[in-house]
């Protein structure tokens, strides 16, 4: 860890290779100190560049605004870099409000196995509860049927899982503790059944583990869904 | 004798830098699609941005590729310029020397570089304008607050940030251990931040 921060002045001015940048970007997206020394240092870099300045050929202004003139300005909401920031801010809050009790043993089974018409059939159940969080730029919305015992959760916007990890997906059950509930493909947009039964759990939690998954949960949620009584 | 030092009160923050036009409104108004802003905006910034592609990609018709195409994407994005993540200026110097560092440091560019930097002494010529002479006294406060790195600092950061080098390259051209290059690189901006005043 101590390592990839050293990389924040090289990555600032872009002194990093692109494998280099990648692992660090990933890095960035949940070291919220190093976010914050990047932005210093490029306000830094910034100032450099002002030993630099060069009047440009007056023809320049004029290829640009004829260019730019037939351009159309991206939306502001849909900025590929912006799903990074939310995974720091979003692992403390939960942190913050959240105690993991002891864990349970889960059976394994991959979540995407089950038949889509599961999930269809929990979305439109009569006694269906949903639950929706908004993570940073990302909304994730939990819904169980108690007739049904099962649970779905839908993402929308989901930045990736860190680099050699997953989402996880567990049912928190009195007695038992947290129980696993499968692993999230990696995916931004997706309906995934959680595996296992509904009916026993106070809530559903999600992780971020290791590739493949955990017994139980190695990190704080970074997101948790309680259910209705 | 490289002591000295900028006192804290003396120090604009980086917004102040770009004094005249608003530039953050500028561009929350380029992000709307008014290209009235955005001429001001290139007005501003022009010989900012093309002085650094410039200074990275040496060969002045490149840069002025590097420049066009910095400030068509600075018209795309526009709209998700954050002002509470940084200052405008900041922001539009990110993409202008991303953009530099891809050029120079695609395959081709990069043979073309090593025969141009020979002529790189040939004068490039200096701003007369306004913002000309607001960023000359910027360089002065630029210049000494590099007066206070090392220069082993002084010099991993301009090959890294002016240069274009990888931190890699920086190592074996300084005649350093891998290690100690990003680490020069990064004590380097550190202490230039806290000489400058940036940020808080």
């Amino acid at each position: 860890m101590t390592d990839v921060h050293a990389l924040s002045g090289a990555y600032a001015v872009d002194a990093l290779d692109d494998i280099e940048r990648a692992a660090f970007e990933r890095h960035l997206a949940a070291c919220a100190e190093c976010r914050a020394e990047v932005a210093s240092l490029r306000e830094t870099a910034a100032l450099l560049a002002a030993t630099e300045a060069v009047e440009p050929p007056t023809s320049l202004r004029g290829r640009v605004l004829a260019e730019i003139s037939t351009v159309r300005p991206l939306p502001p909401e849909v900025a590929p870099q912006q799903p990074r920031r939310w995974l720091g801010t979003l692992v403390a809050a939960a942190a913050a409000v959240v105690v993991l009790l002891g864990a349970g043993l889960a059976v394994w089974h991959q979540p995407w196995e089950e038949n889509p018409t599961v999930a269809e059939s929990v979305l439109s159940a009569d006694d269906a509860q949903s639950t929706t969080l908004e993570l940073g730029e990302a909304t994730a919305t939990m819904t169980r049927s108690d007739s049904l015992g099962r649970a779905v959760i839908v993402t929308d916007d989901m930045p990736p899982p860190p680099e050699g990890k997953v989402y996880q997906l567990w049912f928190d059950v009195p007695g038992e503790g947290m129980v696993s509930a499968g692993v999230m493909p990696i995916a931004t947009d997706q309906t995934v059944v959680l595996d296992g039964d509904a009916t026993a759990a106070t809530g559903a939690g999600i992780t971020v583990e290791p590739t493949g998954g955990s017994k139980e949960p190695t990190t704080a949620p970074v997101a948790l869904f309680p259910f209705d009584a | 004798m490289n002591h000295i030092r900028p006192v804290a009160d003396d120090a604009p923050s980086p917004e102040d830098g770009a004094s005249g036009p608003d530039l953050s409104e500028l561009l929350r108004r380029s992000g709307r699609g008014d290209e009235a802003a955005f001429a001001q905006l290139y007005d501003a910034t022009a010989a900012r941005v093309f002085g650094l592609a410039v200074r990275v990609v040496r060969d002045p018709a490149q840069a002025e590729e590097v420049a066009q195409e910095s400030f068509l994407e600075i018209w795309r994005t526009a709209g998700r310029f954050d002002p509470a993540r940084g200052s405008a200026l900041s922001w539009l110097l990110t993409i202008t020397h991303r953009k530099a560092v891809d050029r120079v440091r695609s395959a081709e560019a990069a043979s073309r570089r090593d025969t141009s930097y020979q002529q790189h002494n040939q004068p490039v010529e200096h701003d007369s304008t306004a913002e000309a002479a607001e960023a000359s006294l910027e360089a002065r406060r630029v210049r000494g607050a590099l007066a206070t790195l090392t220069e082993v600092q002084r010099e991993a950061v301009g090959l890294a940030f002016l240069g274009g080098y990888t931190h890699t390259e920086v190592a074996t051209m300084l005649d350093l251990p891998v290690g100690t290059a990003k680490t020069r690189i990064r004590d380097g901006m550190i202490r230039l931040r806290d000489a400058l005043g940036v940020g808080s």
